[in-house]
């Protein structure tokens, strides 16, 4: 008998139910637990695939294998080691953002880059090369790992850095989870003052302003982004609000410890409800309210990390105010030379729709290039959306919105693709026939099984 | 400083507990019989802000192992401020039913080997007058139920030893705590199909530290186990087993 309740070969599917963020429907996932990074990679049939499942942050299908097995890696959670003077941070693949947060802050490293929420994986974030507020500056999630493990379905582990096992070290970096289970990891943590941000809020009026704005801050702010009111039109299109920040300075009687520590959420939404609650009333009472929200064009504050970077997080579960249908989430890249005319005309097309998105964020690239073959970001504009799930209505609209992309030569990002088509996906990533022969035979997700065509979750005999 | 104990250290509800008693005083002493996981978990501990984190291998199933543990922890620290103890399995039912060993077995891992060890550690948490005696026992232990009665009575039998422990050590500062989880979604518990009543081991960890730091006799986590176990307890038996529970 086991101590612990371990079966040796801790290949027992678990009974919990897995979906993506967007709580679309890709049918029902099956999932088994990897708890411990010595352990042999999970092959629960011979015949299906697997692919690593972090916290399912993921809005599509490209964290979920329908038909195939889950890698459950939420137990992969244990820091390895740290070294509070260089800011090296070795961990498990399925620690959290958050938990980085909570113990690198009080000894004044912050992450390099930070999506818009800390409730993702070091897995997922090496996965999709996320990105932040510091595109402009920092690069990717991936220009700053310094290595990691990466087991493969034949029992190999290949220690992948940029000096050893290159290829490999690349094609995992925004791979999709495909190339193999990273096991840990290792990044390098950049240096703050305190737990605190100063920052200052711009309203701008059109795209025009957007753009001048940002070429103005870029340089001078670590952090830049903006919120767009989608459903402006006319003279008005593309006005939005600028938001800039810098980590604060040191000052006397530092406040680095202060409000470390995760406070928890504190709102939740308990269930979901029959309906989506975000629709065009709320959308348009929204963004009304909030392009107003301040009464000056420009308001100076100094706030915490938190609500600066992840004001969602707040919310748990906001996924569920769309409703059983869930959502479509829609982000674009396009070259900066075209950027202002293609989000015109985007923001054309989605106002046209009569859908406005609750929150549209946008942010001009930086051209730091990352180590990832697959990498979405690319110096450039890039647009970010979400549209409740209401069937065919806001899938022609996001057919729309590819064909504008597309025609200006960008891309749509994987991580929070549903239905994008194979061959925008190929047009946009030149690397995709390099990256192949880096993907484990095993391994597979709905995602890539859409995109390249990979017809089955089930992989042939012969490969195993 | 406060010296920590933990048995079965890297079963899931120890290490969620673990993570939210590590801070710049604490030092751990980590038993379980994975040299390698207890070694991942003394790191974590240390990266979480623990001031040191020792381990010690040893099979608990068996008397030697007790001893050993007992005697390898007092070779580390002189007082021992928490011992939590939370090793365990979940048996399988089935196989149980009808199989003298395994049975016994069983009740070995789940019941006997815990009042082994709190045998020993009483004698000396008597000594130093104070402490905390945490274990982690079930909700299963309130009713025997055809499904899982097996590793029930284990639990129930560690529940009464610490009563007992409990009114012994009445009038000295030792806490004897009887901390009884419902559903946690755990390794231990991957097989089960996880409803609306499961509970994360974070969250179970929390309300074990609370528990510790209140000192309360006997805790339900979540806290509604107490009424549903309330309910389950006073089911007439004509009606009980009707259910498939």
């Amino acid at each position: 008998m086991a101590v612990n309740g371990l079966a040796e070969n801790e290949l027992a599917v678990n009974g919990r139910r897995y979906q993506s963020w967007g709580r679309i429907d890709f049918g029902p996932q099956t999932g088994v637990r990897f708890d411990h990074r010595l352990a042999p990679i999970p092959k629960p049939e011979p015949a299906k695939t697997v692919l690593p499942y972090g916290n399912g942050r993921s809005y599509g299908d490209s964290c979920l294998n329908t038909g195939g097995v889950l890698i459950d890696c939420g137990g992969l959670d244990r820091f390895i080691s740290f070294d509070g003077d260089s800011g090296v941070l070795r961990c498990e693949a399925g620690v959290l953002l958050a938990d980085i947060l909570d113990v690198a802050v009080p000894r004044g490293w912050f992450l390099p880059v930070s999506p818009g929420t800390r409730l993702v994986t070091v897995g997922g974030a090496i996965a999709n090369d996320v990105h932040g507020k510091n595109h402009h500056r920092a690069g990717t999630f991936g220009c700053h790992v310094r290595c990691f493990e990466l087991l493969r379905s034949d029992g190999g582990r290949l220690l992948c850095s940029a000096d050893e096992n290159q290829e490999y070290f690349r094609a995992t970096i925004g791979g999709l989870g495909l190339t193999g289970l990273v096991t840990w990891a290792e990044i390098q943590l950049a240096p703050i003052a305190n737990a605190f941000v100063d920052q200052e809020r711009i309203r701008f009026h059109d795209l025009a302003g957007f753009f001048r704005l940002s070429q103005e801050s870029d340089a001078e702010f670590e952090y830049t982004v903006a919120w767009i009111d989608c459903l402006a039109t006319g003279p008005s299109l593309g006005r939005g609000m600028f938001v800039r920040g810098n980590h604060a300075p040191a000052v006397e009687g530092d406040r680095a410890g202060e409000a470390a520590k995760s406070s928890g959420v504190k709102i939740s939404v308990p269930f979901v409800p029959p309906l989506s609650l975000v629709n065009g009333l709320s959308l348009r009472a929204f963004n009304a309210l909030y392009f107003r929200k301040q009464r000056g064009d420009r308001v100076s504050s100094q706030l915490h990390y938190r609500p600066f970077f992840y004001p969602l997080d707040a919310i748990a579960n906001w996924n569920r105010l769309y409703g059983p249908k869930g959502f479509y989430q829609y982000q674009c890249v396009l070259p900066l030379a075209r950027g202002e005319a293609g989000m015109g005309e985007m923001l054309q097309t989605i106002a046209a729709a009569g859908m406005g998105s609750f929150l549209a964020v946008l942010k001009v690239f930086g051209d730091r290039a990352s180590p990832g073959m697959m990498s979405f970001p690319r110096s450039g504009v890039t647009l970010a959306l979400d549209f409740p799930n209401n069937g065919g209505k806001v899938r022609g609209l996001l057919d729309r919105l590819d064909a504008i992309t597309g025609e200006h030569g960008g891309a749509v990002y994987p991580a929070k693709d549903a239905r994008m088509s194979p061959a925008l996906f190929r047009q946009s990533f030149p690397a995709m026939d390099e990256f192949t022969q880096y993907i484990d035979p095993a391994f597979s997700s709905s995602f890539w099984r859409r995109i390249a065509g990979a017809d089955k979750a089930v992989v042939s005999q012969d490969i195993c | 400083m406060t010296n920590i104990a933990i048995f079965g250290a890297y079963s899931a509800i120890a290490e969620a507990t673990a993570r939210q008693l590590a801070a710049p005083d604490s030092r751990f002493f980590l038993v379980g019989r994975d040299r390698a996981k207890l070694d991942q978990v003394a790191a974590d501990l240390k990266v979480r802000g623990a001031k040191e984190a020792h381990v010690f291998a040893c099979d608990l199933a068996g008397t030697a192992g007790l001893r050993a543990s007992f005697e390898a922890l007092y070779g580390e620290f002189d007082t021992v401020d928490i011992a939590l103890l939370a090793h365990g399995t979940l048996p399988d039912q089935a196989l149980c039913e009808g199989d003298a060993e395994q049975t016994l077995a069983a009740l070995q891992i789940n019941g006997l080997s815990h009042i082994g060890l709190l045998t020993l550690l009483a004698d000396r948490f008597e000594l130093q007058g104070r402490g905390t005696l945490a274990v982690i026992t079930s909700v299963a232990g309130d009713r025997g139920r055809k499904s899982n009665y097996v590793y029930g009575a284990a639990k129930r039998a560690v529940s009464t030893f610490l009563d007992g422990l409990r009114h012994r050590l009445a009038d000295t500062d030792v806490r004897v705590i009887d901390i009884r989880p419902g559903f946690v979604d755990t390794p231990m518990t991957a097989a089960f199909d996880k409803g609306p009543l499961w509970a994360q081991p974070e969250k179970v960890g929390g309300d074990i530290v609370r528990a510790i730091e209140k000192g309360r006799p006997v805790v339900y986590t979540p806290w509604f186990w107490r009424y549903i176990m309330a309910i389950i307890r006073n089911v007439p038996a004509f009606v009980f087993h009707k259910t498939n529970l």
